[in-house]
């Protein structure tokens, strides 16, 4: 009797499928908790919300906060540094022409979209260079007066655009709103 | 196990013959020893034995500096700073394990090169030679791992870039990322899991290494001439070779020694002169260092991730056709990856049907223009990325993968090689002959007594 006449081998068949399915299915729902285990912990996960007093900030002043494990800077604009931002327009800008403020989706880079007031005094930025995630050094840095990242070469302006350099975007911008005249929430 | 014919281990007394007809592991270790060598082989081919022995001693030392070393972001900096001020000898350990991983990169470097020339990697050594590519991308992610764990500056901020290339992936970038990381930044997540792949990866590399071996025992070491060990007979065979034991396994260890002796000049008296002192501030994650530079052994292909920024031609066309998709950053992270696949694609690139640079005139050129630019690219990638270093880099870059793609598949058209020894006996006689201040080296055939 050959081997397709014979009816036990699709018994046979059935069972190497299902012991293969059976298989397969016992392998992955293994793997899954030992890749998932790698995702951020329920502590990590834990999105907070903190408050920042910015009420000894003068014009001209920064500072540096710890948000999320990463740094973010809340920067007080000078005259100078207003007026060089509102200067830029969107031809100038090459690599990157969107705003990367949650706070106003969708909007094109003008400086008026990156900063949270409307007279543009107040700059609040996650300080990750886009490129590869180094912190960008601040206080006029670079060759456009803002910021610039050590690593690569990156050059951003006073609104935090991304000028010249390897990174693809914008300094990203928090969720970020002020409560009251002197304090700011992230998150 | 060897395919060169040669004589196998017999068991003579009643002890051996009771255990290898159970397990034959003698008869295994010594056929691996007695592997017939080509007796022509020259000072390149010491590097395995000086591999075999940094990853010795990175596993000997390594297990017990874990003996003092607490995985944790609030803890390994100091804990490192405990072990190089208060563990007995525990200073002279970690300088071991920290020179010691430049040593296993150097002898690496140089044993691929050593391949390269030789032609090592033709067939029937492909396998070989992959199984060693594999080898050398798991030995720089367990380096990269390993110097994330003493929580310096250097650490954090090196582990942020290289994960960062991840990030660059277009559309599951991020989320990869920050599976990798365990969160939205580099953390005590990061640190806990890179100890842990830490100390498991050298074992898979251990694992590695002896397929390695026993690939290459099985399709016979390559020599400097790429000629073949005459195979048709036992008499014939050892006319071209030598037992790997004794005569191999004492000039290896020779060389072993005086490296050593430059090693330990290194670890006694400079333990420092090739690390990073940003590297004994504590991580800091609100500020970066103002010059990122990874160790030397990566810096040739950090030269190659740095190389493509958005103003590069080739940037700009690539994302063009790619509707956007690929950007300078993910480009870079492409270019670098790349970078060591056409290596691992070299037995298929070359065409050529001589293995030996010695007998390829037109190669040796453009080889020794490869290695110049191996280190042309080590310097670029340790410079600031800005001014003629990136374009310096760049031209690197496209000599790295013009040489892969472009020069090995047309020199095996055009290149009119020399003739080659008929045997590695006749090799082997010639050189001795032009030692003893003979006639120099014969390329003809000397008759077989």
């Amino acid at each position: 009797m050959s081997h397709a006449d014979d009816n036990e081998s699709t018994r046979r068949d059935f069972i190497y499928y299902a012991t293969a399915g059976a298989g397969v299915v016992t392998v992955g729902a293994a793997v899954w908790p030992l890749v998932n285990q790698m995702n951020p912990s329920a502590d990590v996960q834990a999105l907070s919300s903190i408050f920042v007093d910015v009420g000894g900030l003068e014009p001209g002043g920064q500072i540096t906060v710890n948000f999320l494990g990463k740094p973010v800077f809340i920067r007080r604009r000078t005259e100078t540094e207003i007026a060089e931002g509102r200067a830029v327009t969107l031809d100038d800008l090459s690599i990157d022409r969107a705003s990367q403020n949650p706070n106003k989706p969708g909007t094109d880079a003008l400086d008026e979209n990156r900063t949270m007031d409307d007279a543009g005094e107040w700059l609040v930025m996650t300080g990750v260079c886009t490129h590869l995630g180094c912190v960008p050094l601040g206080n006029g840095a670079g060759d456009f007066n803002g910021w610039f990242c050590p690593c690569h070469g990156s050059h951003y302006d006073t609104a935090g655009r991304i000028r010249r350099g390897p990174a693809p975007e914008n300094l990203h911008i928090p969720p970020a709103s002020f409560v009251d005249d002197t304090t700011i929430q992230l998150g | 196990m060897s395919g060169i014919p040669h004589d196998h281990y017999e068991p003579t007394t009643n002890a051996e013959k009771w255990v290898h007809r159970r397990l034959p592991i003698v008869g295994l270790i010594y056929d691996t020893i007695m592997i017939p060598t080509p007796k022509n082989l020259n000072w390149m081919w010491i590097w395995g034995i000086v591999l075999f022995f940094c990853l010795v001693l990175q596993i000997v030392t390594g297990i017990v500096l874990v003996m003092h070393y607490t995985p944790h972001a609030d803890m390994a900096f100091a804990s490192v700073e405990h072990i190089m001020r208060n563990v007995n000898g525990g200073y002279m350990l970690r300088y071991l394990h920290q020179n010691g991983a430049m040593l296993f990169f150097a002898a690496v470097y140089i044993h691929i090169f050593r391949g390269l020339y030789y032609g090592s990697y033709k067939s029937p050594r492909e396998i070989t030679w992959i199984i060693g590519m594999l080898i050398y991308l798991l030995m720089m992610a367990t380096a990269f791992m390993g110097y994330v764990l003493p929580w310096g500056q250097m650490s954090f901020w090196g582990a942020t870039v290289i994960t960062g290339l991840f990030g660059a992936i277009p559309g599951i970038g991020e989320a990869l990322q920050t599976w990798l990381l365990g969160g939205p930044a580099v953390g005590n997540a990061t640190l806990t899991r890179f100890f842990s792949l830490h100390y498991l990866l050298p074992f898979v590399i251990l694992g590695l290494s002896i397929l390695h071996v026993w690939a290459f025992h099985t399709t016979g070491n390559n020599n400097p001439t790429g000629v073949d060990v005459r195979r048709s007979s036992k008499e014939e065979a050892a006319k071209d070779t030598l037992p790997f034991w004794p005569y191999f396994v004492i000039k290896d260890l020779f060389a072993l020694v005086l490296i050593l002796a430059g090693f330990w000049a290194l670890v006694g008296f400079m333990p420092g002169y090739l690390g990073h002192a940003d590297n004994y501030i504590e991580a800091n994650p609100l500020v970066t260092p103002s010059h990122i530079v990874p160790e030397w052994y990566f810096l040739p292909f950090y030269a190659i991730l740095r190389a493509f920024t958005s103003d590069v031609w080739v940037v700009i066309a690539v994302n063009w056709l790619s509707f956007g998709i690929i950007d300078a950053s993910f480009f870079g992270v492409l270019a670098m990856f790349a970078a060591i696949f056409v290596m691992a694609l070299v037995p298929w690139l070359d065409t050529s049907s001589v293995r030996s640079g010695r007998y390829r005139p037109m190669f040796k050129w453009w080889f020794w223009l490869l290695v110049v630019d191996f280190f042309v690219l080590m310097w670029a990638g340790a410079m600031p990325a800005e001014g003629i270093y990136t374009d310096i880099a760049l031209i690197g870059t496209a000599y790295w993968f013009a040489y892969f793609l472009v020069i090995l598949p047309i020199l095996g058209v055009i290149e009119k090689p020399l003739p080659q020894p008929e045997t590695i006996e006749a090799d082997f006689k010639a050189s001795l002959k032009k030692k003893s201040g003979g006639s120099g080296p014969s390329p003809e055939q000397i008759p077989a007594e």
